[in-house]
C-alpha cells in the first residue's frame, strides 16, 4: 500500500470505482473487464483499488493481484500523460524496430518501459500491433503511426511534447 | 460546378487500422468536407482493408462510364486533383492507380490469383452497414439453416467441406461440431478466438475490422448445430477498431432479429458477448482463452476433457477461430462441393495469408490451399523490396519456422507446411532478405515466448530463457563450444516437457534456422561473423576515405558523438564509442560508409 502512497500525490477518490463493482456485482467471471474500467479511471491500478475491489467483492486481494500481473494491459505503476508503444512484431523488427525504441530513448531521456519525470511520457513496446505492411510502427495514446524512420519518429515525438 | 457531376459517384476510403494508420482518417475528413463545401452529389463511404496495404491510404472510386478505380498513396492534398481530373473530367489519373479493371498495373496480379471466400466482403462493404451485408447475401445462411436444415444437416456439410481450423492445428470443424453437438448439457457456449497474438499476423483483425457480421453470422449458424445459447467473441485489447465494429454489428444484428431471442421468427435463440483479451499471447490455447473468460489467470490446463466436452464454466464449448467462422456462411450458401473442390487432397478451400516483411506489395491475400510458397511471393507479392535477395519466409509466427528458398516450391497446405518444418499457423508470412540474420530472427522469436510464457510447465518457463541465454551469446560473438548442440537438446525436452502449444512449438523458429541455416549460426560462433551484417556486436561501421566528401551529415546524426572529422575532410568512427546503430549508415548520401564483419574484417580496420 505504502509505494502506492508515494506515487499518487493525493487521496484516491473510490467513487467511480464503487460504482463500478456494484455494475459488475451481479457477472460472473468479471474480474477482467473491471480491472480494465478500473484503470481506464485511475490510468494504472492503484494498490488501494485492487483492495477496494477485494473487500467489495469477498475475493483474497492475492488473486486480484494474480490476475492483474499476469496480463500485460495491466499498469501498477501511474503512467505519463503520452504512452507509447514502440511495435516490436517480427515485421517491424526486421525493419528495424529496435532503433526506433532507441530513438525514442535518446528523444525522451528514459529507458523502455520508463516513465519520464515530469509524466509526460511512457515508452513501451508490444509484440504486435497488426500493421505490419507500414513497419516500422509505434503507437502514440490510440493514434497509430507507421514507416519510421529516425528523423519521422523524433518528428512525431517533438509534437507531442508541445 | 455540381452539375458537370453525374449521379451515382461512390468514393470509399480504405478505412481498417492500417489504412488509418497510414493517414486514411485525414483523407475521408478531407474528401467529407470538400463534397459539402462544393455540394457535389457524391456517396462517400469507409470500408475495410481494401488489400493493397503496402499503398495505403487507398481509395476506390466508382462512376458510372468509367471502370471501378483503386488510387493509392492518396493523402489530403491530392484530393482536389482526384475530383477535378476523376469525378468532373472524367479522366483516371493512371499513376496514381494501384488496380483497375480496365488499366493494367503491375499490381494487377495481387488481385488476379487470389479467390476471395474469406475476403468476399472486406474492401467491397461499409462494415458499419449491416445493410451492405444484406445485399451480399449477408445473413442468407442464417435463414436457409434455420428454415431448412437440421442441426445433424448442418455439422454434415461442414464435415464434407473439409473446413480445417484456421487459426492453426487445423482441426476438422464439422468434427469439433459433431463432438460438442454429442456433449450432453442444456448450456453449452460458442466461443470465437479473435486473440490474435502472433507477432506478423492481421488477417483476423481485417476480418473483424472488415467484414463484422460474417463472422457473427458464422457462429450463429454454429450456435444452430451444437445447441448453444450464448457465445463470446474474445479480442485483442490492442484492436480497438474491430472491437468497435463488432459492437456495432451485434447491435445491428439484434435489431435486425438475426441475434437475439427467437431469431427470425424460429425457437432458436442466441446471444452473442465481446470479451476484451488483456494482453497475453497464451490466451490464444483454448483451455488459457476459457480461464481469462472466467476472469482468470489466462493458464492452459491438460485436455482431455476437451472443450466440447468441459469448456466455458465447464460446459460444453465449441471454439473456431475467427477466419474458420468467416468460412462458414459461404459454405452454407454454395455448397460444401464447390468449398472441398478448391484446395489439395486434405486441406480444402482458401487461406488468408498477412504478407509482410520486406515483399514488395505487402498486404491481405486469400489463395486456393495448395498454390506453392513461390507463388504467393513472387506473383502475388511482387518478390524482394529494393531488388535485394530473398533470404527466407517465416510462417506461422512464434510456432512456425523459417523456410529457405530452396523450399519455396513448398505448397501451402496444412501437411506440406508441417513436414517442412514450419506450420501453416494463422497465416502470417514474413519475407526476409539477405539483410536479416537468422540468428537473431530465431533470438526474436525465443524473447517472445520466454516472456509469454505462463509459467506453468518448468521446461516451457526455464527452457527457454536457457535457449534465449545461448541465443544471445551467439549474436554477442561470445559463444560457448558445444551451444548449438546445447540448443537442440533444449528444444526436444521443451517440446516433449510443455503442456500446451505455446510451449510445444516454442523452439520451432530456433530448430528450423538450425535446420536450413546453421552456416550462419556457425559464421557467428566460430568466425565471430554476422553474415548479414545485423547483430551489432560482431560489427563495426568504417569510413571509405575516397568517398567521404566530409558533408558531416552523419557526424550530426550521431548519437554517441563517436564520428570526428573537420567539414570537408575526411571523417572518422571511434569503435570504441560507435554503437553501431547505423544512423550514419542510413544518412550518407555518399555510400561512404560500410560495414565489416568477422574477425579477420574488424581486426585489420583501424
Amino acid at each position: 500500500m505504502e509505494a502506492s502512497k508515494k506515487n499518487g500525490p493525493e487521496e484516491l477518490n473510490l467513487q467511480p470505482l464503487d460504482k463500478l463493482i456494484s455494475k459488475y456485482a451481479s457477472i460472473k467471471g468479471a474480474i477482467i473487464p473491471l480491472l480494465q474500467e478500473a484503470q481506464k479511471i485511475y490510468g494504472y491500478l492503484p494498490a488501494e483499488a485492487l483492495q477496494r475491489i477485494a473487500d467489495k467483492t469477498n475475493t483474497d486481494v492475492s488473486q486480484i493481484y494474480g490476475v492483474a500481473t499476469f496480463y500485460t494491459q495491466f499498469r501498477l505503476e501511474p503512467v505519463g500523460k503520452h504512452l507509447i508503444r514502440v511495435c516490436h512484431g517480427t515485421a517491424c523488427h526486421v525493419s528495424g524496430a529496435e532503433r526506433i525504441t532507441e530513438v525514442c530513448e535518446e528523444e525522451l531521456s528514459i529507458k523502455d518501459g520508463e516513465t519520464s519525470d515530469d509524466l509526460q511520457f511512457t515508452l513501451g513496446s508490444v509484440a504486435c500491433l497488426g500493421c505490419c505492411s507500414l513497419a516500422p510502427v509505434m503507437m502514440i495514446d490510440e493514434q497509430t503511426h507507421g514507416r519510421l524512420t529516425d528523423r519521422e519518429t523524433r518528428k512525431i515525438i517533438r509534437k507531442f511534447r508541445k | 460546378m455540381t452539375n458537370n457531376l453525374d449521379k451515382g459517384i461512390k468514393v470509399i476510403v480504405g478505412m481498417a487500422s492500417c489504412g488509418i494508420a497510414a493517414g486514411a482518417e485525414d483523407v475521408y475528413i478531407a474528401f467529407q468536407k470538400k463534397i459539402k463545401e462544393e455540394k457535389l452529389p457524391v456517396q462517400l463511404e469507409k470500408t475495410g482493408c481494401l488489400g493493397a496495404c503496402y499503398r495505403e491510404p487507398l481509395v476506390e472510386i466508382q462512376m458510372p462510364e468509367l471502370p471501378s478505380v483503386i488510387y493509392g498513396d492518396i493523402t489530403p492534398r491530392k484530393i482536389p486533383q482526384l475530383i477535378q481530373k476523376h469525378l468532373m473530367n472524367k479522366e483516371i489519373i493512371t499513376d496514381w492507380v494501384v488496380i483497375s479493371d480496365d488499366i493494367s498495373t503491375p499490381e494487377q496480379k495481387l488481385f488476379g490469383y487470389q479467390y476471395r471466400i474469406v475476403l468476399r466482403n472486406t474492401g467491397n462493404i461499409n462494415p458499419e452497414k449491416i445493410d451492405d451485408y444484406l445485399q451480399n447475401d449477408g445473413y442468407f445462411a442464417l435463414r436457409k439453416v434455420l428454415m431448412d436444415m437440421t442441426p445433424e444437416k448442418v455439422i454434415h456439410e461442414m464435415k464434407i467441406s473439409g473446413l480445417r481450423g484456421r487459426g492453426g492445428a487445423g482441426f476438422s470443424t464439422g468434427l469439433k461440431w459433431q463432438l460438442a453437438r454429442q456433449s450432453k448439457s442444456k448450456e453449452k457456449y460458442i466461443i470465437c478466438n479473435g486473440d490474435e497474438g502472433d507477432p506478423g499476423a492481421f488477417m483476423d483483425r481485417s476480418i473483424m475490422e472488415g467484414d463484422p457480421h460474417s463472422v457473427l453470422e458464422g457462429m450463429i449458424v454454429a450456435g444452430y448445430a451444437i445447441g448453444a445459447q450464448e457465445g463470446f467473441i474474445y479480442v485483442r485489447a490492442e484492436y480497438p477498431l474491430a472491437v468497435k465494429r463488432l459492437e456495432i454489428a451485434i447491435k445491428q444484428a439484434e435489431q435486425k432479429g438475426f441475434l437475439g431471442n427467437k431469431i427470425l421468427g424460429t425457437e432458436f435463440s442466441f446471444h452473442i458477448y465481446l470479451k476484451l483479451g488483456a494482453g497475453a499471447f497464451v490466451c490464444g490455447e483454448e483451455t488459457a482463452l476459457i480461464a481469462s473468460i472466467e476472469g482468470r489467470r489466462g493458464m492452459p490446463r491438460l485436455r482431455p476433457p476437451f472443450p466440447a466436452e468441459k469448456g466455458l464454466w465447464g460446459k460444453p464449448t465449441n471454439i473456431n477461430n475467427v477466419e474458420t467462422y468467416a468460412n462458414v456462411p459461404w459454405i452454407i450458401l454454395n455448397g460444401a462441393s464447390k468449398f472441398s473442390h478448391l484446395g489439395t487432397e486434405k486441406s480444402k478451400g482458401t487461406k488468408v495469408f498477412a504478407l509482410a516483411g520486406k515483399i514488395k506489395y505487402g498486404g491481405m491475400v486469400e489463395v486456393p490451399m495448395g498454390m506453392t510458397l513461390e507463388e504467393v511471393i513472387y506473383k502475388i507479392g511482387g518478390g524482394i523490396r529494393d531488388d535485394k535477395k530473398f533470404k527466407a519466409v517465416q510462417l506461422g509466427g512464434p510456432s512456425g519456422g523459417c523456410l529457405p528458398y530452396n523450399l519455396l516450391n513448398t505448397p501451402v497446405d496444412y501437411d506440406s507446411l508441417a513436414e517442412s518444418g514450419a506450420i501453416m499457423g494463422s497465416g502470417g508470412m514474413v519475407v526476409m532478405d539477405e539483410s536479416t540474420c537468422m540468428v537473431d530472427v530465431a533470438k526474436f522469436f525465443l524473447k517472445f515466448t520466454q516472456e509469454e510464457s505462463c509459467g506453468k510447465c518448468t521446461f516451457c518457463r526455464i527452457g527457454t530463457k536457457r535457449m534465449l541465454e545461448i541465443l544471445e551469446r551467439i549474436t554477442e560473438g561470445k559463444a560457448q563450444e558445444g551451444d548449438l548442440e546445447k540448443l537442440e537438446i533444449l528444444a526436444e525436452y521443451i517440446i516433449r516437457g510443455s503442456l500446451c502449444g505455446l510451449g510445444q512449438t516454442a523452439p520451432n523458429p530456433v530448430l528450423t534456422t538450425l535446420h536450413y541455416f546453421r552456416d550462419e549460426y556457425e559464421a557467428h560462433i566460430f568466425e565471430k561473423k554476422c553474415p548479414a551484417k545485423s547483430c551489432r556486436a560482431l560489427i563495426q561501421y568504417k569510413i571509405i576515405p575516397d568517398n567521404c566528401t566530409g558533408c558531416a551529415v552523419c557526424l550530426r546524426v550521431c548519437p554517441v558523438n563517436a564520428i570526428s572529422g573537420a567539414k570537408k575532410e575526411i571523417h572518422h568512427i571511434d569503435p570504441v564509442i560507435c554503437t553501431q546503430c547505423g544512423a550514419c549508415y542510413e544518412v550518407c548520401r555518399f555510400n561512404a560508409i560500410e560495414v565489416l564483419t568477422g574477425i579477420s574484417e574488424v581486426i585489420h580496420s583501424d
